[in-house]
C-alpha cells in the first residue's frame, strides 16, 4: 500500500511538470481556430449552377426548425417556378442544429464554417434573403433540382429531365 | 534573548508608523495581486494562459475585478442577522492582518516585535474561526451553517497540532520571539531538525487558511459556497482578501520559522524573505491545482490519528534532544 502523502506528492510533481507543456488555448482574435468544412455555422441560401435560386419555398426547413427561427413566404414566377417571396432567419434564435439543411430537398439551405456574426443590436441578427443568398453553389456543386425533377417548367417539358423516361400515355393499351 | 544585535528592534515612532503603514499597503496590494497570480499559475498548470488580456500580462485584471466588486450591490439578505453578518468579514481581515503584525520581514522591518510573537500569531489565527462561524450563523442559510460547522470543527482540530508543531521550534530556539527564532537559524534552518514539525505545520496551515484541498467550509461542490454563500460585493471581497492574506501569513510563518526568515547569502535580507514567501504561496497554489478535496471524516481522522501523534512525537524527541544537548537528563 502506498502512503497517501506519497501519492499526493506524486500528483503534485506531475502537475508541476505541466509548467513546461505547450498551451492548449487558441488566442482567438489574433489566432483563428481551424473549422472543419462540415462546421455548422452561419446559414446561407445557395444558387444552382445556372445562377438561379435553389430554394423552392417548400417550408420543410421552417417545419424542421426546433426554435422556429425560419420564416418564409412561397410565390411563383410567370413560368410556375416556386421561390420564396421573402426568406428570413432570426439568428438570435437559431441554435445551429442543421436540421434545416437535412430537411432541404434541393440543397438550397446550407450551414457554413463561420461563427463571427456578433452584433451590438439584436435586430441586426435577423437576416433577410439578400443577406442569406450567396452567388455560388455552396457545398454541393453541379446540382440543379429542376434538371432532375419530373416537373414541367419553362424550357423543359415532361420526360425531359435527366435520367427521366418519357411519360407514359395512360390511354394507350400498347406496351 | 541577548542575541538581538542583528534584528534591531524598530525604533522611533515615525519610523514605526512608516513601517506599519508600508507593510499594510504592501500586504493588501499583494493580497489583491494574488488573485491574478493564482489564476495565472492555475492556468499554467492546466495548460492554459489565464487572464492575459487586461494590461501587460493581464496584470490590470486585478483592477478590473476590483472595479467590478466595488460597484456590486452591497446587499444584506432580509433573513440575515444584519450586524453580525456585516461584522463577520471584517473579523477575518483584521485577524489575519493582526497575525502578520508580528512577522519580522527583515532587520529593522516589521510592525511589532513582541517577545511572545509566536503565541500572538497562534491567537490571531484562532480568532479567524470566529469569522467563519459568525458568517455561517448570521447568514441564516443551511449551506452557510453547514460550512460554518465544518469550518469550526476543522480549524479547532487543526489548531491543536499547529501549536504543538511549533513548540519544537520554540524548544530549539528557546524563545517565542520571532526575530530571535530567525537569528537562531543562522547556522541551520529549522526545516532540517524540525522536518516533521514543518510537515505538520504546513498541513495545519493549509487547514487554517481553509485552502484547497482543505476547503471543506466552502466546498462549492456540496455547499454552494459554504459559509459565505449569502455574501456578495465588497463583503465577499473582504472574505477573499482575508483568505489571501491568510495564505501570505502562513507562507511568511513557514519562511520565518523553518526556512530562516530573511537569512540567505548575496541578496538583501528583505529580498530573501520575499522569495521564500513567494515560493510558499506558489506551493499553496500548486496544492490547489493538484489535490482533490478529502471527505470530511477523512479530514478529521487524518488530523487526529496521524498529525497529532506525529506532532506529539516530534515534540517529545525534540525535548529529549534539547535536554541531552544541554547536558542535563
Amino acid at each position: 500500500m502506498q502512503l497517501p502523502i506519497l501519492t499526493a506528492l506524486g500528483s503534485m510533481w506531475e502537475i508541476l511538470r505541466h509548467t513546461f507543456r505547450p498551451r492548449e488555448t487558441i488566442q482567438y482574435p489574433e489566432e483563428k481556430p481551424r473549422l472543419p468544412p462540415r462546421w455548422r455555422g452561419r446559414i446561407i441560401l445557395s444558387r444552382d449552377p445556372d445562377g438561379q435560386e435553389r430554394c423552392v419555398a417548400c417550408y420543410l426547413c421552417a417545419v424542421a426548425c426546433p426554435p422556429d427561427c425560419i420564416s418564409l413566404q412561397a410565390t411563383e414566377d410567370a413560368y410556375g417556378r416556386r421561390y420564396p417571396a421573402y426568406f428570413r432567419i432570426n439568428f438570435s434564435r437559431c441554435i445551429f442544429c442543421g436540421f434545416c439543411e437535412e430537411a432541404c430537398p434541393t440543397d438550397a439551405i446550407q450551414l457554413t464554417p463561420d461563427f463571427e456574426m456578433c452584433e451590438y443590436d439584436r435586430r441586426n441578427l435577423v437576416y433577410e434573403k439578400e443577406q442569406l443568398t450567396i452567388s455560388g453553389t455552396g457545398k454541393y456543386p453541379g446540382y440543379n433540382f429542376y434538371r432532375v425533377a419530373g416537373l414541367a417548367i419553362h424550357g423543359k417539358g415532361k420526360g425531359q429531365a435527366e435520367n427521366e423516361a418519357p411519360p407514359t400515355d395512360l390511354k394507350d393499351l400498347r406496351p | 534573548m541577548g542575541r538581538r544585535g542583528e534584528g534591531k528592534p524598530v525604533s522611533s515612532l515615525a519610523q514605526g508608523l512608516a513601517n506599519a503603514f508600508g507593510i499594510l499597503v504592501g500586504l493588501l496590494g499583494l493580497a489583491a495581486g494574488l488573485i491574478w497570480v493564482e489564476r495565472r499559475l492555475l492556468a499554467l498548470w492546466q495548460d492554459r494562459y489565464g487572464p492575459n488580456r487586461v494590461g501587460p500580462f493581464g496584470l490590470l485584471q486585478v483592477v478590473a475585478d476590483m472595479i467590478k466588486i466595488f460597484f456590486k450591490d452591497d446587499w444584506v439578505p432580509p433573513f440575515a442577522d444584519a450586524p453580525v453578518f456585516v461584522l463577520a468579514p471584517m473579523v477575518i481581515v483584521l485577524s489575519t492582518l493582526g497575525a502578520f503584525a508580528v512577522v519580522p520581514l527583515a532587520p529593522g522591518i516589521g510592525v511589532s516585535d513582541l517577545n511572545i510573537g509566536l503565541l500572538f500569531f497562534l491567537a490571531m489565527s484562532s480568532l479567524g474561526v470566529y469569522s467563519v462561524i459568525l458568517a455561517g450563523w448570521a447568514s441564516n442559510n443551511k449551506y452557510a451553517l453547514l460550512g460554518a460547522l465544518r469550518g469550526a470543527a476543522q480549524m479547532l482540530s487543526y489548531e491543536v497540532f499547529m501549536g504543538l508543531a511549533l513548540m519544537g521550534v520554540v524548544l530549539e530556539a528557546g524563545t517565542f520571539d520571532l526575530r530571535s527564532i530567525v537569528i537562531a537559524q543562522r547556522h541551520l534552518w529549522y526545516c532540517v531538525p524540525q522536518f516533521f514539525g514543518l510537515v505538520v505545520f504546513v498541513v495545519a496551515g493549509i487547514a487554517e487558511a481553509r485552502r484547497l484541498p482543505f476547503d471543506l467550509p466552502e466546498a462549492e461542490a456540496e455547499l454552494v459556497a459554504g459559509f459565505h454563500t449569502e455574501y456578495s460585493g465588497l463583503k465577499f471581497g473582504l472574505f477573499f482578501v482575508g483568505e489571501y492574506i491568510g495564505i501570505i501569513v502562513i507562507s511568511a510563518m513557514i519562511a520565518t520559522l523553518f526556512f530562516g526568515g530573511w537569512l540567505g547569502p548575496g541578496l538583501p535580507p528583505i529580498a530573501w524573505f520575499l522569495v521564500k514567501v513567494a515560493v510558499g504561496i506558489a506551493f499553496f497554489i500548486l496544492l490547489r491545482a493538484s489535490l482533490p478535496r478529502p471527505r470530511y471524516d477523512q479530514l478529521m481522522a487524518y488530523g487526529w490519528k496521524v498529525m497529532l501523534p506525529v506532532a506529539l512525537a516530534n515534540l517529545a524527541v525534540t525535548g529529549a534532544v534539547v535536554v541531552a544537548r544541554a547536558g542535563g537528563g
